[in-house]
C-alpha cells in the first residue's frame, strides 16, 4: 500500500471574484520508504501543497490519504521544515528543538530529550550556537536550526519545503548526505520541495515537476535509476545522470518558454508616444 | 563577536544608566568621550539657560507685583504708608510678601526645608513611640488597638504613599487587563462582546473614575472607621490607566505571527501549551508596551486622584499648599513639581529597560 496518495486534489484561495486557483488536479503516490523530490517555479504552489500534505490546510476538492486514511489535521508521523525556517525567536536554538523533541517523545525523561538536542545540533553543526536567539544566527544557520528541529522528531516521512535553499555549496552538501543518511537508517518516507534539480537528482527516486501557476498540475515524472549511495564527484561523469538532468532542465525550459510566450501574448502595449514637455508650462 | 557581548550586556544594564556605565568600563575611546562630553556639556548648558531664565522671570513677576502693591497702599493710605510697605516688602518680611512664582533660589531653599523637615518628623515619631512603647505593650496584652503616631507626615513620607499608590494601581491594572486582555484576544466573539465596553469607558476621565469607586467603597466600608482613601485612590487609578494594557494584550494575543501557530499545530500542541508557549511569549513585547504607558497614565492621573481622595500623597500636599498660601508655599509646590516629573520620569525609563528585555526582532526572528 502506498504510504501517501493525494488524489485529484484542487486548491482554492479565497472565494467569489477574489479565488485564486493555485493547484489544479493533482494526482500523486509516494511509497512507503520513497524518497520523491518536486521541482517547480517560484509562486507555482509548493508550499500550499507542502501545507497539504502535513495537514495545515485542507484541500479545496480531492483527498490527501495517509497510509490508508484521509489527512484531516498534522501529525507528528509527517515532519515538516518550513520554508521560512518558522523558529520561534524568543526561545534559544537549543530550546526551539528541545520544544519540538518532548511533544514527539513525551515519555522520556529531561536528560534523555537534552541528549536528543544536543545530537542533533551537532549533526547540524550548531553547538557553539546552541544558546543562541534565532536573530543572532545566519539565515543559513536558522535553516539548519529548522532542519535539525524536524529530523530530531524522528517522522515517519519527512515533508521539506526548500530546506538548503540559503545555504553555501559546502554546507548544502553536507546537509544533503545529512538527511539521506536519516532517511536511509529506518526507511523513511521524504518528500522534497527543491529548486535545484541537481539536488534532486543526487537525493531522490523520482523527480517531479510542477507546472507553473494559475491551476498548477504535475508535470511527468522522471525516475532516477542510479544506484545509492550514490557519489556527488562521480556523479558528474555519469551518463545516466547527466541524461536525466537534460530531460528535466529541458522540459523546465519549455515550460518556461511557452509561459513566457503566453505573458508576451497577454500583453499588449497601447501605442503611445512620449509626450514634450517643452514649452508645457509657459503656455 | 565582540559586538554581540556589548549589545547583550547593553540590554541587560538599565537603559538609562549606559552613558554612565560606559565610562565607568572604560571602553571609550577619545572620540566617543569627546561626543559624550559634549552632550553633557549641552545639556547642562541648557538647564543652566533653564534657570536663568526662571530666576529673571520670577524676579520680573515679582518687582510687578511688590510695585503692584506699593502703588495701591499709595493711592489708598499715602505715601508714608507706601513707604513703610515698600521698606517692609525689601527688608524680606514673611508677612508682606508678594505671592508669585517662587525663585530656584527659593524652591532650592524649600527642597532643604523640607527633607530637614523629614528628620524632625521622624525623631518626632521615634521618641512618641518610645513613649508608648509600654501603654502599647499593655494594650496589646488586652488585646485592644495599639495608639499610633497621628502627627503629619513628613514630605518623604508623602513621596513614598504616592509611589505605593501607584504600584498598587499598576498591579490591580495589570491583574485586571492582562487577563482579559488575553481572553478577548483569543476569542473573537468575546471581543465583539467586550467591545462597547472598552470603547465606552476607556476615554472616562479620572475625576470620574475616582467617583464611581468612590461610591462602591464608602458603601463597602460602611461601620468600618478605618480610613480608606489609599483603597479608593489605588482602585481608581489602576481602573483609570489599565485600558492601553488591555487593549494591547488582546492586540498582541490576536495577532500572533501565523508561522508560529503553524508551528504550534505541527508540534501539536496543547490549547493551554499553545497559549502558555506560543502565544504568550510571542505577545509579550505589545503587553509590555501597554503596561508602560498604563504605568506613566498611573502616575500622571495619580495626583488629580489623591487630591480628590484625601491621600496623604503628592496630589493632596500640592492642594493643601495652595489652599494653605503660605509664604513658602509656592515654592513647596514646584518643589513637589520636580519631584512628580523626576519620579514619572524613571518609572517610565525602568519599564522601558524591562520592555526592551522582553522584546525580540520580530521581523528579523522569524
Ligand atoms: N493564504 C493564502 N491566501 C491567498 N493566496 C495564497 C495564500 N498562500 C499562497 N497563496 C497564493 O498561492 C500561490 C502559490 O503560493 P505558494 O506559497 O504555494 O508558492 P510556492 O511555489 O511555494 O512559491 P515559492 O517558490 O516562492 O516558495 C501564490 O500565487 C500565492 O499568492
Ligand atoms: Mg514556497
Amino acid at each position: 500500500m502506498a504510504y501517501l496518495e493525494l488524489k485529484n486534489i484542487y486548491k482554492n484561495y479565497g472565494s467569489g471574484d477574489a479565488t485564486t486557483e493555485v493547484l489544479s488536479d493533482i494526482n500523486l503516490t509516494i511509497e512507503e520508504g520513497e524518497f520523491v523530490a518536486i521541482v517547480g517555479f517560484t509562486g507555482s504552489g509548493k508550499t500550499t501543497l507542502v501545507n497539504l500534505i502535513n495537514g495545515l490546510i485542507t484541500p479545496t476538492s480531492g483527498q490527501v490519504i495517509c497510509k490508508g486514511k484521509e489527512v484531516k489535521e498534522t501529525s507528528h508521523e509527517r515532519g515538516v521544515i518550513f520554508q521560512n525556517y518558522s523558529l520561534l525567536p524568543w526561545l534559544t536554538v537549543g530550546q526551539n528543538i528541545f520544544m519540538a523533541v518532548k511533544e514527539a517523545f513525551p515519555k522520556k525523561t529531561k536528560e534523555a530529550l537534552n541528549t536528543i538536542v544536543e545530537e542533533y545540533v551537532e549533526m547540524v553543526r550548531l553547538t557553539p550556537a546552541i544558546n543562541k536567539r534565532p536573530k543572532e544566527l545566519s539565515g543559513g544557520m536558522r535553516q539548519r536550526v529548522a532542519v535539525a528541529r524536524a529530523l530530531a522528531m524522528k517522522p515517519e516521512m519527512i515533508i521539506m519545503d526548500e530546506p538548503l535553499g540559503a545555504l553555501d555549496a559546502l554546507t548544502r552538501g553536507d546537509l544533503q548526505d545529512e538527511i539521506l543518511n536519516i532517511w536511509g537508517k529506518d526507511k523513511r518516507t521524504a518528500l522534497l520541495i527543491t529548486n535545484d534539480v541537481d539536488e534532486g537528482i543526487y537525493m531522490a527516486d523520482r523527480i517531479i515537476p510542477l507546472r507553473p501557476g494559475p491551476k498548477a498540475t504535475l508535470g511527468p515524472e522522471f525516475k532516477i535509476d542510479i544506484p545509492r549511495p550514490r557519489d556527488k564527484t562521480a556523479l558528474n561523469d555519469d551518463k545516466n545522470f547527466k541524461d536525466t538532468r537534460n530531460a528535466i532542465i529541458e522540459y523546465l525550459m519549455d515550460i518556461g518558454d511557452a509561459r513566457k510566450s503566453e505573458i508576451q501574448e497577454q500583453i499588449i502595449l497601447p501605442e503611445l508616444e512620449p509626450k514634450s514637455f517643452v514649452g508645457y508650462f509657459k503656455s | 563577536m565582540a559586538q554581540d557581548i556589548v549589545l547583550k550586556e547593553n540590554k541587560k544594564s538599565m537603559v538609562f544608566l549606559k552613558p554612565i556605565t560606559t565610562i565607568f568600563k572604560g571602553k571609550l575611546s577619545k572620540e566617543k568621550w569627546l561626543l559624550s562630553a559634549k552632550k553633557t556639556g549641552i545639556t547642562l548648558a541648557s538647564v543652566l539657560l533653564f534657570l536663568i531664565l526662571w530666576h529673571f522671570g520670577s524676579q520680573a513677576l515679582y518687582n510687578k507685583e511688590a510695585n503692584y502693591k506699593i502703588n495701591k497702599t499709595l493711592k489708598e493710605q499715602g505715601a508714608a504708608a507706601a513707604e513703610a510697605e515698600r521698606a517692609c516688602i525689601y527688608s524680606g518680611e514673611n508677612n508682606c510678601q508678594p505671592n508669585t512664582l517662587p525663585s530656584p533660589l527659593q524652591v532650592w531653599q524649600s527642597l532643604q526645608l523640607l527633607i530637614a523637615d523629614h528628620y524632625v518628623i521622624k525623631a518626632d515619631k521615634k521618641a512618641f513611640e518610645e513613649k508608648m512603647f509600654a501603654t502599647n505593650e499593655a494594650l496589646a496584652a488586652k488585646g485592644k488597638k495599639k495608639i499610633t503616631y497621628t502627627g503629619r507626615p513628613s514630605f518623604i513620607d508623602i513621596v513614598l504613599t504616592s509611589i505605593k499608590t501607584v504600584f498598587a494601581g499598576f498591579l490591580l491594572a495589570l491583574l485586571i487587563a492582562v487577563p482579559i486582555g488575553i481572553v478577548i484576544g483569543l476569542s473573537p466573539f468575546l471581543k465583539s462582546a467586550f467591545n462597547w465596553f472598552i470603547q465606552i469607558f476607556k476615554p472616562v476621565s479620572p475625576v470620574v473614575w475616582y467617583l464611581l469607586v468612590f461610591m462602591i467603597v464608602k458603601t463597602l466600608y460602611i461601620g468600618n472607621s478605618s480610613d480608606n482613601s489609599f483603597v479608593i485612590s489605588f482602585i481608581s487609578v489602576g481602573l483609570c490607566a489599565m485600558w492601553a494594557t488591555l487593549v494591547n494584550t488582546a492586540m498582541g494575543v490576536a495577532s500572533v505571527d501565523k508561522d508560529y501557530i503553524n508551528v504550534a499545530k505541527v508540534l501539536k500542541l496543547g490549547t493551554f501549551q499553545k497559549i502558555f508557549k506560543i502565544i504568550l511569549p510571542s505577545s509579550l513585547p505589545l503587553i509590555f508596551t501597554g503596561l508602560r504607558i498604563t504605568l506613566s497614565v498611573a502616575w500622571m492621573v495619580l495626583i488629580a486622584i489623591e487630591l480628590l481622595a484625601q491621600s496623604p500623597g503628592l496630589g493632596l500636599f500640592v492642594w493643601e499648599e495652595f489652599q494653605n498660601g503660605a509664604n513658602d508655599s509656592n515654592s513647596k509646590i514646584i518643589v513637589a513639581m520636580f519631584v512628580i516629573g523626576i519620579i514619572g520620569f524613571l518609572l517610565d525609563r525602568i519599564m522601558l529597560s524591562v520592555q526592551q528585555m522582553v522584546s525580540f526582532n520580530k521581523n528579523e526572528a522569524i
